[in-house]
């Protein structure tokens, strides 16, 4: 079981970020939970100075930048090795 | 503070280097032929006189829209490479431990270089003062990033020419300074949000990407899709304008109202573009216009730098963290710089 977390208080690129993992999630058919943070007080606590940020696992792989869906799967194939 | 590495998955296109190389002898070739292409297609094809209104609008609007797309296109590109070698991360750790005065000239001068969206002001603000970067610093920052940015660089590039470029980063820099260390000595940090200081960042991961150059390269190449595919319409509808206002308007019409005698021009000026922001593509090919038509250089850059630098969308995100007071201050100090800065070229230039 995965945890991601999309933080960005719902600028347009967060939203994107969070449709491409999702589609991801769905495509390799994870067991993943995805969840939005839009609080700053919450995305603050991952120490990003930029949105939208992209947390695997409370592992911070991507901020300021909407990741490219190869680099989302790698990711995510990668968690689940160490998971 | 721990770094966290991450490796991106490896760009397995090898032949990228060189698309990127086939890329820059296309790109010469086409800037080269733009203006005989433009001449040719208003004088030869279509007939215009060289003399005729429309004929002298027409090559202008011709010349200018693949000119100012292509300079675009490239710049963009080649300081979206530069940017890569920069994060806010990084610009964070070299504020550090700066000193007012010293911490504004570094805060305005990595503001040029480091990528900045406005919707990261909050993320970014908190995340500065929180490390214990001193407010003015801060601030110096988050007007230097939007004024001074590739957008309106490149365009003034390419219908100011240089000096005038020069002269814009120049008070852009200068204002930035200048106006975070007036907030700075003003001591206003009551009037941020109080939730601010009560974040602690969590465990303090880092992200700390290694970067090959492919990933350069493909990440440059996504911030010139991204902007230009943002910006090409207010583009060529700025130059549309411009270059009607070229063909039609009589040379000196505007000396009167927006020439350097008409000291109200400025402050008015300034007004006018705070609603402007995202237009800043549109608005320096018609303010480039109004200049040859007798508007005076520094109510022009008073103008194009409050279309960019006082942004209502930025200042009502930085509402979130900001108390009304210390707004106030924030876009009162800007202007007061700004219209400061226009004065002062109307009247030593």
């Amino acid at each position: 079981m995965l945890t991601i977390k999309v933080l960005g208080s719902g600028c347009a690129n967060c939203k994107r970020v969070e449709q491409i993992v999702r589609k991801i999630v769905k495509e390799m058919s994870l067991e993943a939970e995805v969840i939005k943070v839009t609080e700053y007080p919450e995305i603050m606590k991952y120490n990003i100075l930029s949105t939208p940020g992209l947390v695997i696992n409370e592992k911070i792989v991507s901020t300021g930048r909407i990741p490219a869906p190869a680099e989302v799967t790698t990711w995510l194939t990668s968690a689940l090795e160490i998971a | 503070m721990t770094t966290l590495s991450t490796s991106s998955p490896p760009s397995s296109n090898k032949l990228l280097p060189l698309y990127a190389f086939l890329a820059i002898v296309i790109w010469l070739i086409a800037y080269n032929l733009i203006q005989p292409f433009a001449d040719w297609i208003s004088y030869t094809v279509l007939g215009f006189a060289h003399a005729s209104r429309f004929g002298e609008s027409l090559a202008f609007f011709l010349y200018d829209v693949p000119k100012i797309l292509l300079l675009l296109s490239g710049m963009v590109f080649a300081i979206s490479i530069l940017r890569t070698f920069f994060s806010p991360e990084r610009t964070r750790a070299l504020l550090g431990g700066k000193r007012e005065g010293v911490g504004n000239v570094f805060a305005a001068v990595l503001g040029i270089v480091t990528p900045f969206c406005s919707c990261s002001a909050v993320p970014l603000f908190i995340g500065f003062v929180e490390s214990g970067i001193p407010l003015g610093v801060t601030f110096s920052f988050l007007i230097a990033a939007p004024t001074i940015n590739e957008v309106a660089v490149i365009m003034l590039f390419g219908l100011f020419g240089w000096k005038v470029t020069g002269l814009y980063i120049l008070s852009g820099l200068v204002i930035a300074i200048a106006a975070g260390f007036i907030i700075g000595k003003l001591n206003m940090e009551r009037y941020v949000e109080d939730f601010v200081w009560q974040i602690k960042s969590g465990a303090g991961q880092v992200l700390d990407e290694k970067l090959t150059w492919n990933h350069r390269i493909e990440r440059a190449w996504d911030s010139v899709k991204e902007i230009v595919g943002k910006v090409w319409l207010y583009v060529v509808v700025g130059i549309a304008v411009g270059a009607g206002i070229h063909g039609y308007v009589p040379e000196s019409a505007l000396v009167g109202i927006m020439g350097k005698a008409a000291w109200w021009s400025v402050p008015a000026a300034v007004l006018l573009g705070i609603p402007l922001y995202s237009n800043a593509a549109g608005a320096i090919p018609i303010a480039s216009a109004l200049m040859e038509k007798g508007a005076s250089l520094g109510t022009v850059l008073a103008f194009m730098m409050s279309v960019v630098g006082l942004s209502l969308p930025e200042t009502i995100i930085l509402r979130r963290v900001l108390k009304p007071q210390l707004i106030a201050v924030f876009v009162g100090v800007i202007a007061l710089a700004i219209i400061f800065t226009g004065y002062l070229f109307n009247l030593i230039l």
